[in-house]
């Protein structure tokens, strides 16, 4: 057993645990944080993307005391103060979801890529979410709700000048 | 209930998982009563026992087996709390299809109280009345209006309650927005006011329903009732309950289908920290305080398999078509019309064996208390998994309740319970809660698969385009869509059961994505054959005017005819008719001949299924099947070999992907004069065969396998 102490959506988290857990049954089992999902457990659906120090990353695949020291969000920790975040939104006005399983990675990789790249190209998107599955297939309309929240960041900014 | 779908239903053997004998018999350190299962678990009687089952629950009738008749009070359907709280209760599941929120439609329309104000019970067997399964594209056919006609009985009774209270004629009293107003003098009493939290023990009768014509809800585009709830995380599927006390559960998988233990060593993971070994007949499973810890648990076991030869993907085609009852010589009137045709066909399509693949593996959590056995798991069929652990167990069907949280999808792959068996025998012997997720390699070996099948036509046409004949044979797919709307004279059409070397069963359109396959591929070769252009080929064969109708929306939507495809570039056109719905579909591919990659460009879906409930709702449905047939249509495929799975990951099974999807537009045709129907089947049926027409169109190669470019066009 080993003490874990993680940063997890802005709070300090202890979890007394195994060294060999990955980051994802921790968030899940231990903090109970159950937005991210398991789906294949090789990095290669992205249920369970999670933000490690703002980067979209699979904590299926990331040990978590690999994760000590660093900013973890989830998407637990993207609403502030009852405000979704303009991904999240952009989710729900465009219905880019059917059984919602894969929603949570998907907005998380969608929050990853614009933090990078606040204003990606469509080619950009496509390559930035390649690595999530939505087998309810809802793709394009994923796509539309990235560029719509791209573009409500772009329209709040302008409107704060 | 109709005469048709029970004849469906009869007529669809390819969901082969409800005719299987159940996986495990427990011996439960009890005497064995295996005598039991020839009674309850018994692959015919089970089906035979569904068939009633739907039947009589469909027609109100009381069921015989298998389920209760359908109540016919209010109040088994529909409560509201004295807050205003209506809720409404259905056996079945949301697994993506969105019928939480269509059902709410259904509730809001008739009751006339706000969305908000509504709340639907799902998949409970302790709260909701039986229901044989969410499968067949049933929920907006039957329980829309069901749940239709509980609404408007209550609202009705509302304003019998109303006119009582008030004291004033019932015909000056409108329900509106939750509330009766007495129109001329504006006092209202609120729907919880009124019913003050009672159950509603008046039977449903027949009050009218609103005309789809007047819908003021229904009809129009709701957002996911439950979407803020997916995108803040917070809605819990399966995997995501915990008990307190909860441990987590492992099974100990064979080494290849069929295997069976020679030796189980487990003294190893006995010593593990919080481990317990569970063993009962060939069931080896593990419980343990985490998941990593179970997993270790059943690394730690030392097993020995005794296993037996089986056939592998390489000759299953081969295998396939030796069946037991295969055809009989064809009735003279068809064999003169082939011999007398202009130009005869005789070709053979195949379908490999794919997986469903639902992003949420099959899960549950099982907990024993006070002599009642609860099972949360992702299933279609809630009542059916309660049977299952019932006879698992032997206990009453009363005494097990099956939960089933909205789902993580299951495109016809969650129609079995074995996952919850299992965690509920881990349950058992650990005394405690477990919670069992399977691995993805485990849904991907150890559910069923859609059935693989060969495919025989051959057939006749005339010099005018007019097919003439039609020989066609399905070997193991199935029987769903295997008979055409085309207007052929002579015509046969067979199913021909065979051994299937892997577990198959039902899948999103059954055998229907299989039949449609060959037909309509079958009808373009027919078409070339006659120097006739595909879309003018089918008019001419067609009467059906609801096929006709969304073949010419989709052609017209997409310019058939009006342009031509760019160099390497192809056009293709298929459509079908599937549990009430018609699709068609326009697809442009492009073909890079140096690398064999095949682009989907763009697909235009043209879908009809009577009146429309949610519009963008049934779009999103229509856009998923669409982008869930490329799978199957270009490269999903599962390689076997002696009851072994090849590639049971998504690194080696691919599925479509953010790059595979092409530009969609989808034309839904809104006929209000007709009932409605499902969606979540019939528009996956079209796809594959206009994509084979296109690639023909693109490079003159016909391909007739699904999937049909697992490693690029070899052109």
């Amino acid at each position: 057993m080993k003490t874990i102490e993680l940063q997890v959506n802005g709070a300090e988290r202890r979890v007394e645990t195994d060294a060999d857990r990955s980051l994802l049954s921790v968030l899940r089992d231990d903090l109970d944080l159950t937005g991210a999902k398991y789906g294949c457990g090789e990095g290669q659906c992205g249920a369970c993307t999670v933000l490690v120090d703002g980067r979209a990353v699979r904590s299926c695949l990331t040990l978590a005391a690999g994760a000590e020291g660093k900013q973890i969000t989830t998407i637990e920790g993207l609403e502030q103060n009852g405000r979704l975040h303009p991904l999240q939104e952009a989710f729900l006005n465009v219905d880019a979801m059917q059984c919602g399983y894969c929603t949570a990675g998907m907005i998380m990789s969608g929050v990853g890529l614009l933090k990078k790249t606040p204003n990606p190209t469509e080619p950009e998107i496509l390559r930035a979410m390649e690595g999530n599955m939505c087998r309810c297939g809802t793709y394009n309309r994923v796509v539309e709700a990235i560029q719509q929240a791209a573009n409500s960041n772009k329209t709040a900014k302008g409107g704060a000048r | 209930m109709n005469e048709r779908w029970a004849n469906e239903i009869e007529l669809e053997p390819e969901r082969y998982e409800l005719a299987a004998d159940p996986v495990y018999q427990f011996e439960l350190g009890e005497l064995q009563r295996r005598d039991f299962f020839k009674v309850l678990g018994g692959g015919v009687l089970i089906v035979l026992a569904l068939k009633d089952a739907i039947a009589q629950q469909e027609s109100g009738g009381g069921g015989r087996r298998g389920g209760a008749p359908r109540p016919v009070e209010i109040g088994a359907w529909l409560h509201i709390a004295e807050n205003g709280v209506v809720t409404a209760y259905t056996g079945k599941a949301e697994v993506g299809q969105n019928i939480r929120t269509s059902l709410t439609q259904a509730v809001a329309e008739e009751l006339r109280a706000p969305v908000s104000a509504i709340k639907i019970v799902m998949g409970d067997t302790d709260l909701t009345p039986y229901d044989a399964g969410t499968f067949g594209s049933r929920t907006t056919p039957d329980m829309f209006p069901q749940l239709r006609k509980a609404a408007a009985a209550a609202r009705e009774t509302m304003l019998d309650l109303a006119a009582e209270q008030l004291k004033v004629e019932r015909g000056s009293l409108l329900a509106t927005n939750g509330k009766i107003t007495h129109q001329p003098t504006k006092q209202s009493l609120s729907y919880g006011q009124l019913s003050k939290g009672q159950k509603l023990m008046k039977a449903i009768g027949e009050a009218p329903l609103a005309p789809s014509t007047q819908w003021q809800v229904a009809g129009k585009t709701l957002h996911k009732i439950t979407g803020r709830d997916i995108v803040t995380g917070k809605h819990q599927y399966t995997p995501d309950i915990k008990l307190p006390g909860m441990l987590h559960g492992r099974v100990l998988r064979p080494s290849a289908f069929g295997a069976t233990p020679a030796s189980i060593d487990t003294l190893a993971a006995e010593k593990l920290p919080g481990v317990t070994i569970v063993r009962d007949g060939d069931f080896v499973g593990v419980t343990a305080p985490s998941q990593e810890a179970a997993a270790r648990a059943v690394e730690a076991i030392r097993p020995e398999w005794k296993t037996t030869p089986q056939v592998s993907a390489k000759d299953l085609f081969e295998h396939l078509k030796k069946t037991p009852n295969p055809p009989g010589a064809a009735p003279a009137a068809l064999t003169e019309s082939l011999a007398a045709a202009h130009q005869k066909l005789e070709r053979t399509y195949t379908i490999a064996y794919i997986a469903h693949a639902p992003l949420e593996p099959r899960a549950a959590v099982a907990e024993w208390k006070d002599g009642k056995l609860t099972v949360w798991t992702g299933t279609q069929r809630p009542f059916g998994v309660r049977g299952e652990l019932a006879a698992a167990f032997r206990i009453p069907e009363p005494s097990v309740r099956v939960i089933v949280p909205d789902t993580g999808s299951g495109y016809g792959g969650k129609h079995t319970g074995e996952m919850a068996v299992e965690a509920a025998r881990l349950a058992k012997a650990a005394g405690k809660p477990v919670k069992l997720v399977w691995t993805r390699e485990e849904e991907f070996t150890w559910a069923y698969f859609r059935p693989a099948g060969v495919i025989d036509v051959t057939s006749g046409v005339n010099k005018d385009g007019v097919i003439t004949a039609w020989d066609f044979h399905n070997y193991n797919s199935g029987n769903a869509g295997l008979r055409p709307v085309y207007a052929i004279q002579n015509q046969r059409n067979e199913f021909h059961r065979s051994d299937s070397p892997l577990r198959q069963g039902s899948y999103r359109a059954l055998a229907s994505t299989a039949n449609h396959f060959a037909r309509e591929v079958h009808i373009d070769e027919l078409a070339a054959s006659v120097k006739m252009n595909p879309l003018e080929f089918r008019l001419k064969n067609l009467k059906d005017e609801r096929l006709r109708a969304v073949l010419e929306a989709a052609a017209k939507a997409f310019g058939w005819g009006k342009t031509k495809p760019a160099s390497n570039h192809g056009f293709g056109i298929a459509g079908g008719f599937e549990k009430a719905g018609y699709v068609a579909n326009c697809v442009e591919v492009a073909v890079d001949r140096a690398s064999g990659r095949v682009k989907l460009v763009r697909i235009v879906t043209a879908f009809e299924c009577g009146a429309i409930v949610n519009p963008d709702g049934l779009k999103n449905q229509v856009e998923g099947s669409v982008i869930q047939g490329i799978g199957g249509a270009l490269f999903e495929a599962i390689d076997f070999a002696d009851g072994k799975i090849l590639n049971p990951r998504f690194s080696r099974y691919r599925v479509p992907r953010f790059s595979d999807t092409p530009k969609l537009e989808t034309v839904l045709l809104d006929r209000k004069d007709l009932p409605s129907a499902g969606a979540g089947e019939c528009p996956i049926v079209g796809l594959a065969p206009a994509v084979s027409g296109a690639i023909f169109d693109a490079v003159g190669v016909r391909l007739r396998s699904l999937p049909m470019i697992p490693n690029g066009l070899k052109a």
